[in-house]
């Protein structure tokens, strides 16, 4: 964008001002990645080296927090310990110097498959639900178009407590309650609302031209919709999908409220993940760095169209 | 608003028949031809029925029940009591209820202090970037990533760090203040639990309010900074009358999206303080929480719901006016 002649315009900023610039927003950054560097420092912590004070920040590392992730552990005697045979595996080996032995797998493992299938189901509906509103928002005259559109978006006004209260009882009287199809229904109801907006964005963008060339050439409306349209799209839907991913993945007000046990997602699990005398921080580290690493990856791919996201498509670069 | 009855029947009967059509075009082109006389019209209504039957079944339905339960004695752990027709009472008695007051305005303080604790530290942040010094573009992307975040995931994982005595926030404001750091309780004091919030709020959505500003400081054209060089306006001058009243647009939008999200504010607040000590921290949806969820007063919450509803949708709707005004200047 800036041209070797551009450098020398009055209104380019002069190296000096964009060392001080870049300098602080670097110091900015660095101040910003301190609680995540944490967090996930803190995975690889062992229990006492996590609450130790002064906080340590060279440690020994160790996978005891990702053990008690994974494994429900009991307290038992010492005799009992050596009666057993030879510990199986790492976990077992560091639960036992504890005096513990592993009992089971934990629940982490199930929520995390929750919020997997719940993301994916709900993202899935929405776009392709949005896909559809919005190339007939684009494309078509529909009656009280704009009140429609608005309707569409003020859904996304409500205080999720507020929605939660009726959703409870409606899920409750059609047996919807603690299931994946029903946090699937109404991830799909938030985000149809941002799929809408974003897409139709998106799809405005294609010229009309080439669905009309392709009915010239005797495709339906409906062939030129899937065979023109689509395939011009696919970086706005995929960016969409993301979006909605990330909302479905992170979100916890439906998840606390609605789900107890079958249907619970990792966000309320994450919080309650409780070791003996309090909370196991090494564990809930590790759960919280495992639950965070799709999101880095997703926002590294998404970063030239997140100002679209999330102003829902109202600010376009 | 909503389309009438009649043609509410016939448009299910469309939809019904739009997964038939579906796969005829796909796989046999000879049958799709027969549909070639559906009208763009007809094409209209099946690809948007889908989203609003189902926005109708999640988001109407349960609003019109939620308005119902609002004028009545309903609980939802004691389904079977008969349900009393209570008519106006419940919103009397929470316009009425001191603590219902006290609790709009900790909301209120709370969303005015992080909107503009965020629209100083983002629109001076999105400055910076936008002197386009090496590696901004990388700098830019690692700024945006707490945003990204389970706001639930992150407010626990802030109580970590908030423990007065192993915590890295108190050990480093210990450090530099030469306080002991186990003498100050971010989550439990009176006084500090407010803040706690605005800090984590602000260090996930200063990013927010970063790239919206970005956005529209990257749209002023150079030509007019050209122009005001050539007239020797100083950088200060052409700060405060180019460049701000020009973003201003795009900085109100910012503070819109933050104001209508911080006024629903619940997961954070829930994992940080769960709206305590006592009520300092009790934001509208954690009252709300707490009638509707845990003491059941669903007729009562329901009242709750719809007062913020109103009250979300009118503000947002006074501002969206001043918005379009500013735009259109």
């Amino acid at each position: 964008m800036t041209s070797a002649t551009a450098a020398h315009s009055v209104v380019e900023p002069t190296t000096a001002t964009r060392r001080f610039a870049g300098s602080l927003v670097v110091l900015y950054a660095i101040i910003t990645m301190i609680p995540l560097a944490w967090i996930m420092l803190t995975a690889f912590k062992s229990p006492d080296d996590a609450i130790s004070y002064p906080p340590k920040v060279m440690f020994k590392p160790s996978l005891e927090g990702f053990c008690n992730l994974f494994t429900t552990r009991s307290r038992q005697t010492p005799e009992f310990i050596r009666s057993l045979g030879p510990p199986q595996g790492l976990c077992d080996s560091i639960a036992r110097s504890r005096n513990m032995v592993v009992a089971g797998p934990s629940n982490y493992v199930p929520r995390f498959i929750n919020s997997l299938i719940i993301a994916f189901g709900s993202t899935v509906l929405a776009v392709a639900l949005g896909t559809l509103s919005a190339y007939g928002f684009s494309r078509f005259r529909v009656p009280l178009k704009d009140d429609l559109l608005f309707f569409i978006l003020s859904t996304r006004m409500m205080p999720p407590i507020a929605v939660a209260i009726p959703i409870y009882l409606m899920y409750r009287t059609i047996g919807l309650s603690d299931t994946r199809l029903g946090m699937i229904l109404l991830y799909t109801s938030v985000n149809v609302s941002l799929a809408v907006w974003l897409l139709k964005g998106f799809i405005d963008e294609i010229p009309r031209e080439y669905e009309e060339a392709a009915m010239i050439d005797g495709y339906t409306r409906f062939q030129a919709f899937v065979k023109v349209v689509l395939p011009q799209a696919t970086t706005g839907i995929a960016a969409t999908a993301i979006f909605c991913l990330i909302f479905a993945w992170n979100e916890y007000a439906f998840a606390v409220l609605l789900t107890s046990g079958n249907a619970q997602t990792a966000p309320p699990f994450i919080p309650i993940i409780i070791g003996e005398g309090g909370q196991d921080w090494p564990a809930v580290a590790a759960g919280t760095t495992l639950f965070l690493v799709p999101i880095v990856v997703f926002t590294v791919l998404l970063r030239k169209h997140l100002l679209r996201g999330i102003t829902f498509g109202a600010v376009r670069k | 608003m909503i389309p009438v009855p009649g043609s509410v029947h016939a448009m299910n009967e469309l939809s019904a028949s739009s997964r038939i059509t579906y796969r005829a075009v796909r796989v046999r082109p000879g049958v799709a031809r027969r549909i070639r006389g559906l009208s763009d019209k007809t094409l209209a209504w099946l690809f948007i029925t889908p989203t609003i039957v189902l926005l109708l079944a999640i988001n109407i339905f349960p609003l019109l029940w939620t308005i119902y339960l609002s004028f009545t004695n309903y609980r939802a752990n004691r389904a079977n009591v008969p349900t009393i027709w209570l008519g106006a009472d419940w919103y009397q008695s929470i316009l009425t209820d001191p603590d219902i007051w006290a609790a709009m305005q900790v909301t209120a303080h709370f969303v005015i202090w992080t909107v503009v604790i965020e629209t100083v530290l983002g629109f001076g942040l999105a400055y910076l970037i936008d002197k386009k010094f090496r590696g901004h573009g990388l700098w830019t992307t690692i700024i945006l990533l707490p945003m990204m975040l389970s706001p639930a995931v992150v407010g626990n994982f802030w109580t970590f760090l908030y423990q007065p005595q192993i915590g890295l926030f108190n050990y480093v404001v210990a450090f530099f203040s030469g306080r002991d750091a186990s003498s100050f309780q971010m989550l439990g004091d009176v006084t500090l639990s407010p803040w706690a919030i605005v800090i984590v709020d602000a260090w996930m959505w200063t990013p927010y309010v970063m790239l919206i500003c970005l956005a529209g400081l990257r749209s002023i054209p150079d030509y007019i900074f050209e122009a005001a060089e050539v007239d020797r306006a100083s950088k200060w001058r052409q700060f405060w009358s180019i460049t701000l009243p020009m973003a201003l647009p795009f900085i109100m939008l910012a503070v819109l999206f933050r104001g209508i999200e911080n006024f629903k504010m619940f997961d954070m607040v829930n994992l940080l303080t769960g709206g305590g000590p006592g009520s300092t921290t009790e934001v509208a949806s954690i009252t709300l929480k707490r009638a509707a969820f845990e003491s059941w007063r669903t007729g009562y919450s329901s009242a709750f719901a719809i007062i913020l509803f109103v009250t979300v949708f009118g503000l947002a709707n006074i501002y969206v006016k001043a918005l379009n005004k500013v735009k259109s200047r």
